[in-house]
């Protein structure tokens, strides 16, 4: 065997394992238009579904006639709650433990609402036939703001829940109340705020927004009523969990349906809820007996599936005048729509809300949480996030920075003083959490100097006197942020979904020929997890990642997993697969040991092949025991060479970073300029620099998006005023600035690799930095905090509010 | 509504299709004639998934009924390479992790080409310029921007050396 004469570190290489800027196999179907998205599935004889959709927020149903709609040619079916209620799929339960209308059942509660499904041979015909389903409505008041939703005048959204006191997360003490959370000491909290030398208050409101993949959800439903099979495509960021759902709603038994996720176009949360489209696509299948396909469009899109945000966060953070933090309080009301659709994991109603200390020491600490109903869309998804630490990381990364002005402090240095120092780690947070590793001082140093923090202040300090000297009319904002994230969900005593614990899975088959198959329980929209995935396995198992197939999202073959959403795909289906792949290394011990007569122990893995103690030129590659494992009778020994593990983490992963954003202002137009935005991420081992750094930019671009300009904003009659892509910012290239990309390295020490994930990690800490930024530029001139998002309309009222326009 | 057939050339083969006047020219694609490399992100000329080239224009084919295709050459993705020989810019697209979930790539990838097309040396900021009317949510453009200046670059070496 020639592989003797290559060096350990050529053998090493040739693998593309772990630490490798490997290119994706992915990238081949995509760049020549050849994925599979699941508009692009076409089946003999598939129908087409279209809603007629609620113009109303807030209306009762007064009767719907399709007379006319099922009259014109080519329609096949209007479904109404009416046809579904036999079923009991009139009504679904949602995540949350709340249940949903799948088609208006006596009222409608939010704008675009789902009332009817139409079931035609083309898209053109089912959508004239949308226009000819005659709905009478009566218009009730309606409820957008959710400090009114308990005044004594209010409507009563959810009547058909109205006398229950008791909710999924405890006690309701209104009909339009979902739930309060609450998390820490709130007597001994509030002691603290009453004595401290210094206390800050703020109100922090991260705006309603969307997660607006490119790609639409839809799904098209097959059911084959000889062999009694379902099928079912769709955009799902969890096949498995939908497979279940699908069998505990129709009926049908688990066995005899199929999910399948195809290429799926972007997900960041949009995907992870069960919609009433793809529940209609069954029912469709099923009544029709032919395939029934789904696809909304970029309106629907925007105003029916999946807000995410929309958090009222109240802040209250003491610190003695030397600035060491003492308490921090915070009341969060959450604006939930219509029906409480959040993805969280069971146990957590406001996901995890409660890493909203940060990445400070911080002793004492309280958080509420109150869920609202409103007359909005559902939703309140993970966008690029994992459960609410969006939201937290904001709020805590603002209050910082309130606080510093509080106490005339640089910000910079009122967080050094407060971080968890590395010789805290483990670290018990005052809200319940124990952070695994960090070495936050180390960062945030290394952060300050790329960027020459001190000189950037000094740059403006000097304009802000040339600004009041009328030099110039623009500002310059830093903004900065350190964020932990707390992701990979989770241990399952913890986090369910529905009840399904939150692991993950990885099931391998090495062929004969060595080269090898892995299957898991996530499915990728474009994190290229058969590309890392296989370069974890790579390193486990040395066979060269070109020799590793990745496969995921068809639940008749992979194995059951909880899919892909809160970077948990490298922290729980990454580390199962590392698992599955040590076991197939300990079994491929034995064949070795047999093949070289020698004992199990006297042998050492050493990158692709076992060798004999002391004498390096006898051994044996993966690839001469997987042949081995097939063809020979090894006494004692199955034949074959497959592995499967079930993963379920200890405890979750906490990545971390730090930013700084630089901005310049026009003061009279509002038209912010990045001039550099530098980001340093710590996401512990590092499987593919390349694609870290692309998931940075990824992130920061949408976090950019939120901060900048991007919201679901709705009028006091509750229209949805962005449900379009005019209105509705998405940044294009032009106004994207080129990201500048930092790492530390610091492992989770729980994790079989000590990787923790990234995909999330931009979206969490960009938001505080481009925010904090706007923030900034006008600390000079008395502002303490304003609004997201900040467009330039809103940038230059806050000028204009501060006196600067003259 | 009345069907109507429309001949056109696809990818440098002859074609026809029966259409209604409304259809418009992504659907004919996608639904009848199986390319179904241009997506659709929004089907109102906000996102570029769907562009393909129309005698020599990058058009939003979500934005043209495909009656105004009549006689016609239009170029999608799918003509720009195949797997035998892949156009630079495919290259370079992996080459520079230019893509990511891939929905966005075809649109992209064949903006591109025309960009290249008309000015075979564009600066950084004319290559964010010329392609600011397809939208990506996944990359951040920064790769993009890359792999397009990469595959200028290519095309003009290859080009100068023969
Ligand atoms: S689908 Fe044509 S521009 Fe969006
Ligand atoms: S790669 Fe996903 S939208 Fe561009």
């Amino acid at each position: 065997m020639s592989a003797t004469a290559e060096s350990v570190q050529d053998r090493k290489a040739a693998l593309k394992g772990l630490g490798t800027s490997r290119k994706r196999v992915e990238d081949a179907r995509f760049t020549q238009g050849k994925g599979n998205y699941v508009d692009d599935i076409k089946l003999p004889d598939m129908l087409f579904g279209d809603f007629v959709r609620s113009q109303y927020a807030h209306a009762r149903v007064k009767s719907i006639d399709t007379t006319a709609a099922m009259e014109l040619p080519g329609v096949v079916a209007v479904l109404t709650a009416k046809e579904l209620e036999p079923l009991n799929l009139h009504w679904m339960p949602t995540l949350a433990g709340d249940k949903q209308m799948v088609l208006a059942d006596g009222k409608v509660l939010f704008q675009g609402q789902e009332v009817a499904f139409v079931i035609a041979e083309d898209r053109y015909i089912a959508a004239d036939a949308v226009d000819l389903v005659k709905v009478e409505y009566e218009e009730l008041p309606v409820l957008v703001d959710p400090f009114k939703a308990e005044l004594p005048d209010a409507p009563v959204l959810r009547e058909d829940i109205a006398d229950q006191k008791e909710g999924a997360h405890g006690a309701r003490r209104h009909p339009n109340h979902i739930f309060t959370w609450e998390q820490g000491d709130k007597g001994a909290t509030e002691a603290i705020i009453n004595e401290a030398e210094v206390v800050a208050e703020e109100m922090v409101y991260y705006h309603r927004t969307h997660p607006c993949p490119m790609e639409t959800c839809g799904s098209v439903a097959s059911m084959d009523k000889v062999n009694g099979k379902l099928t079912l495509w769709g955009t799902f960021q969890a096949p498995h969990v939908v497979r279940t759902v699908a069998s505990l709603l129709s009926g049908i038994a688990e066995h005899n349906i199929r999910v399948v996720s195809p290429d799926i176009g972007g997900g960041f949360g949009n995907k992870v809820g069960v919609y009433p489209g793809y529940v209609c696509s069954i029912v469709a299948s099923i009544v029709t007996g032919k395939p029934v396909k789904w696809v909304e469009d970029r309106m629907e899109n925007l105003s029916a599936t999946a807000f995410a945000r929309d958090y009222w966060m109240k802040g209250k953070i003491a610190a003695t005048s030397e600035g060491k933090i003492l308490g921090l309080w915070c009341h969060t009301t959450a604006d939930h729509g219509a029906f409480d659709a959040c993805a969280d994991p069971t146990k957590y109603p406001a996901g995890f809300m409660n890493i909203c200390t940060g990445s400070y020491d911080i002793p004492t600490a309280y958080l509420a949480v109150d869920g609202i109903y409103t007359n909005k869309a559902p939703g309140g998804v993970a966008y690029r996030c994992s459960f609410r630490v969006t939201e937290a990381a904001y709020f805590i990364e603002r209050m910082i920075e309130v606080l510093a002005i509080k106490l005339n402090m640089d910000a910079a240095e009122l967080r050094a003083k407060n971080f968890i120092r590395k010789d805290q780690f483990p670290y018990q947070s005052a809200l319940g959490w124990e952070y695994d590793s960090g070495d936050y001082h180390t960062a945030w140093d290394k952060a300050l100097e790329a960027v020459g923090y001190k000189k950037l202040r000094e740059e403006q300090a000097q304009q802000v006197e040339d600004f009041k000297a009328g030099k110039t009319r623009k500002l310059m904002g830093i903004g900065l942020c350190h964020f932990t994230e707390i992701v990979g969900a989770g241990p399952v005593k913890n986090c369910d979904i529905l009840g399904m614990g939150m692991f993950d899975s990885c099931e391998i088959r090495i062929h004969p020929t060595g080269s090898a198959l892995a299957r898991l329980g996530t499915i990728s929209q474009g994190q290229g997890h058969a590309t890392t995935f296989a370069q974890i396995l790579a390193t486990e198992i040395g066979i060269s990642a070109d020799e590793i197939t990745i496969e995921e999202g068809d639940t008749d073959t992979a194995p059951y997993g909880l899919g892909t959403y809160g970077s948990r795909s490298t922290p729980v289906a990454g580390a199962a697969t590392a698992m599955a792949g040590r076991k197939i290394r300990a079994k491929a011990q034995m064949i070795a040991a047999y093949l070289l007569e020698v004992h199990d122990n006297d042998i050492e893995w050493e990158v692709d092949r076992f060798v004999v103690k002391g004498a390096p030129e006898r051994f044996k590659t993966m690839k001469e025991i997987a042949y081995a494992s097939y063809n020979q009778a090894i006494p004692g020994v199955e034949p074959g060479l497959e592995a499967v593990s079930y993963y379920d983490p200890p405890n979750m992963t906490y990545p971390f970073g730090a930013y700084v954003c630089v901005m310049d202002i026009d003061v009279d137009t509002g038209v912010s300029d990045i001039r550099q935005f530098y980001a340093l991420d710590d996401c512990g081992t590092r499987i593919n620099p390349m694609i870290i750094e692309g998931q940075v930019h990824g992130g920061l671009t949408e976090a950019l998006a939120i901060a900048l300009g991007q919201e679901i904003a709705y009028d006091e009659l509750g229209n949805i005023k962005t449900g379009t892509l005019m209105d509705f910012f998405i940044p294009t290239s032009w106004e994207t600035p080129n990201y500048q990309t930092d790492f530390t390295e610091t492992p989770s020490p729980h994790h079989p690799i000590g990787a923790k994930g990234v995909g999330e990690s931009p979206n969490v800490g960009g938001v505080p930095a481009f925010s904090n930024a706007i923030n900034d530029a006008f600390r000079a001139f008395g502002l303490t905090h304003t609004h997201m998002p900040h467009d330039h309309w809103r940038v230059w009222k806050t000028a204009n509010d501060l006196g600067l326009h003259g | 509504m009345s069907k109507q057939t429309i001949n056109l050339n696809v990818n440098g083969q002859s074609v026809s299709a029966e259409a209604e006047p409304r259809e418009l020219l992504i659907h004919v694609l996608r639904e009848q004639l199986k390319i179904t490399g241009p997506h659709i992100g929004c089907e109102t000329t906000h996102c570029g998934a769907c562009t393909v080239e129309m005698d020599g224009m990058s058009v939003k084919a979500c934005t043209i009924f495909a009656i105004q295709a009549q006689g016609k050459e239009i170029t999608t993705i799918e003509g720009l390479g195949n797997p035998d020989k892949l156009h630079v810019l495919q290259e370079k697209f992996r080459e520079h992790h230019g893509l990511q979930c891939g929905y966005c790539t075809p649109g992209m990838i064949t903006r591109a080409h025309r960009l290249l097309e008309e000015n075979p040396n564009p600066t950084e900021e004319e290559v964010r310029f010329g392609i600011s009317g397809n939208l990506c949510r996944c990359t951040g453009y920064q790769n993009i921007v890359k792999s397009v200046m990469a595959a200028a670059e290519e095309l003009n070496t290859t080009e100068s050396a023969s």
